[in-house]
């Protein structure tokens, strides 16, 4: 079973998204834990970590993604858990997108993305 | 003639008929101005004074939002509305470890008085309302706006605006807290009554449906949730020994305006008869004024697209147009940008725009609830009313608001709603234009950039102040407050003190954290 840790990082308290996509990717059949809110980057990766996840998925919509997703991606490699693939969702402009992706994010889905592309790429991926 | 088999319901999914009649109507209906004000709170309405423009706004620092605010009432808005950043929402200062990257994001920081200051230089508090758009530590903004006040010469009877303070539905929706429920409310309270006591201009609180809404919930859900808040504020303060008239006429509301026109318009009507009614038989309320329910109203964030933004601007302007026949006493239009970002100046002109195009142009403002007795929309106002009604009692059932909030009721049946919605979109039963059907490339927008360099601008200017003040004050005055937190006064004046003595936010809600602790919610998916 594909096991994916949701995750809320930074200040920001929308998790509509969130939970929309734990509660989808969870009825596609994989084990979603959901951090809840406010995590750090610190936070994400050792929940990754003790859960064991393939996926990680970081909703943000505060736009504050260039400070925080370089810096899980950071600890990824620091922990050696580069085969963990990173998805981003929300608010996130087309050159920071590419940036992201450059940096090593598997995707990045903006608002308008449907669950279903969301759920078909994380099959492939993993 | 080919039958249509399919069934019809509101965006909420509410069934609707494919005809209604003068069975579906009431028999009398009474004026506006008339106890329960389902067809507004004034018997001329747009008449005697149109709503208020009010475009909430902020971004990058204190210093860039001014200037904003100067623009803004420039071109003709009427009423100012700030939008605090992430890290000022949850009690940060900008240097914490927390706010890095977020300062100036989603609007203005405010750290401390200093700020303020920088807010409001050049808006002369006594002649512009101004509304605030902070919960968790509203009271020290509040405290830090009367301060400038103050220093402007404005005496606190005179200045007007809106605090939002509304914790509630931050447990319920929006999820920006400190501190747990109980202390909270009691926060809350002492603006209430401070509010009673000394800016009678001034609504200490904005009970807010909006990010009920924009958290995915129905059209009831947010009438529903919104009002049975509403009673918990009033319990609060019957309870602190104040009497209802006294700070009952004070309480505003805040709501979405999305996309089902008649729903949304049948909406405000229920609110309003709801309200009123709960004001005269739960309450005993005597004052007219105690019973009629005014509302800010804003277009729905959550309706706009990333695909095909100009499309933004027509959905704005029917769900501008839903809250102005609904009787709304102040109106933000959001920017047909802001699925992407905080609205670009030319965005936000078209925006305010609209709002001046239906107050002059149109003519729905020359007399009042001009939809009153439609069938259709008096049903839908009826149906709205029980339906929140159902709710409401199923919360006194629970015990009230606070105990619903801890076995997660409210945050359940909206996350419900919001995964049954997305359902609804995906299999195309629901169709947004641009997004599911009718797609096409789109031009890319010029877009408001935040300038990089604002957190650091934040941070330097709080290091200046640190050395500048009286340390010896701001120690005194926070000891204080953290006393005062402890035992059952108002804390109030305690924090007009240290706001005074420049203690910053985040030092005013680490005296709070340290008393009242802070809140984790347990996550039900």
């Amino acid at each position: 079973m594909i096991r994916v840790l949701v995750a809320k990082p930074g200040l920001d308290g929308h998790d509509r998204g969130a939970k929309v996509i734990a509660r989808a990717l969870r009825d596609a059949g994989m084990e979603v834990i959901y951090t809840g809110l406010r995590q750090t980057p610190e936070m994400i990766v050792n929940a990754a970590l003790q859960e064991d996840v393939q996926v990680i998925g970081l909703s943000i919509l505060s736009g504050a993604h260039n400070a925080i997703v370089p810096k899980v991606m950071e600890l990824l490699r620091e922990k050696d858990m580069t085969d963990v693939k990173v998805i981003v969702g929300g608010i996130i402009p087309d050159e920071d997108a590419a940036a992201l992706k450059r940096d090593g994010v598997a995707a990045v889905f903006q608002p308008g993305a449907s669950l279903d592309a969301i759920v078909t790429f994380i099959r492939a991926a993993v | 003639m080919k039958t249509v088999d399919r069934t019809f319901t509101t965006i909420s999914g509410v069934p609707i008929d494919p005809l209604y009649t003068a069975a579906d109507a009431p028999r009398n209906l009474e004026g506006p101005g008339e106890f329960p004000y389902t067809r507004g709170i004034h018997r001329d309405m747009y008449r005697g004074k149109l709503w208020t423009m009010r475009q909430f706004s902020g971004f990058a620092t204190p210093e860039e939002t001014n200037r904003r605010y100067h623009y803004l009432l420039q071109q003709g808005q009427t009423g100012l509305s700030v939008a605090f950043d992430l890290p000022t929402l949850m009690g940060y200062d900008a240097d914490h470890a927390m706010s890095v990257g977020e300062v100036g994001k989603c609007g203005a920081p405010i750290s401390s008085l200093e700020d303020m200051e920088i807010l409001f230089r050049g808006i002369p508090l006594g002649d512009v309302s101004v509304s605030m758009t902070i919960n968790s530590p509203a009271s020290v903004l509040w405290a830090m706006y009367l301060a400038v006040a103050e220093q402007q010469g404005v005496d606190w009877t005179r200045v007007s605006g809106t605090l939002q303070n509304d914790i509630l539905k931050e447990y319920i929706a929006q999820k920006e807290y400190i501190f747990p429920p109980r202390p909270s409310m009691r926060l809350v309270t002492d603006t209430i009554e401070f509010g009673a006591r000394h800016t009678p201009k001034f609504n200490p609180i904005s009970i807010s449906g909006y990010h009920i809404r924009e958290a995915g919930s129905t059209a009831v859900q947010e009438l529903a949730f919104t009002l049975r808040d509403g009673i918990e504020y009033v319990d609060w303060a019957l309870e602190r020994g104040l009497a209802i008239d006294d700070f009952a006429p004070r309480l505003s509301f805040f709501f979405n305006a999305h996309s089902d026109f008649f729903e949304e318009i049948a909406k405000y009507r229920a609110a309003r008869r709801i309200w009123a009614t709960a004001m005269r038989d739960r309450y005993g309320a005597q004052s007219e004024r105690s019973m009629k329910l005014r509302f800010h109203a804003q277009t729905a964030g959550c309706s706009l697209t990333w695909q095909q933004p100009y499309n933004n601007v027509v959905r704005t302007a029917i769900q501008a147009l839903a809250a102005v026949l609904g009787g709304c006493q102040s109106l933000h239009t959001n920017s047909l940008d802001e699925a992407y970002a905080l609205p670009s100046e030319h965005a936000v002109t078209i925006a305010l725009r609209t709002q001046q195009v239906l107050a002059h142009e149109s003519g729905v403002a020359a007399t009042a609830d001009p939809l009153g007795g439609s069938y259709f929309l008096e049903k839908l106002t009826a149906d709205s009313e029980a339906a929140a009604n159902d709710y409401i009692r199923q919360i006194d059932d629970m015990g009230g608001m606070i105990p619903a909030i801890e076995a997660g009721f409210p945050q359940t049946e909206i996350a419900a709603a919001s995964y049954r919605y997305q359902r609804e979109v995906e299999a195309g039963e629901r169709v947004i234009v641009g997004v599911n059907k009718f797609q096409s490339d789109d031009q890319p927008l010029e877009l408001l950039q935040i300038d990089e360099n604002a957190g650091k601008h934040q941070e330097e200017k709080l290091a200046n102040l640190r050395r500048r003040r009286d340390a010896a004050v701001v120690a005194r005055t926070l000891d204080a407050l953290k006393r005062g937190a402890e035992g059952t006064e108002n804390t109030m004046p305690l924090i007009l003190d240290a706001v005074r003595a420049y203690a910053t936010l985040g030092e005013i809600c680490d005296a709070f954290r340290d008393v009242f602790g802070t809140y984790q919610e347990v996550t039900r998916l």
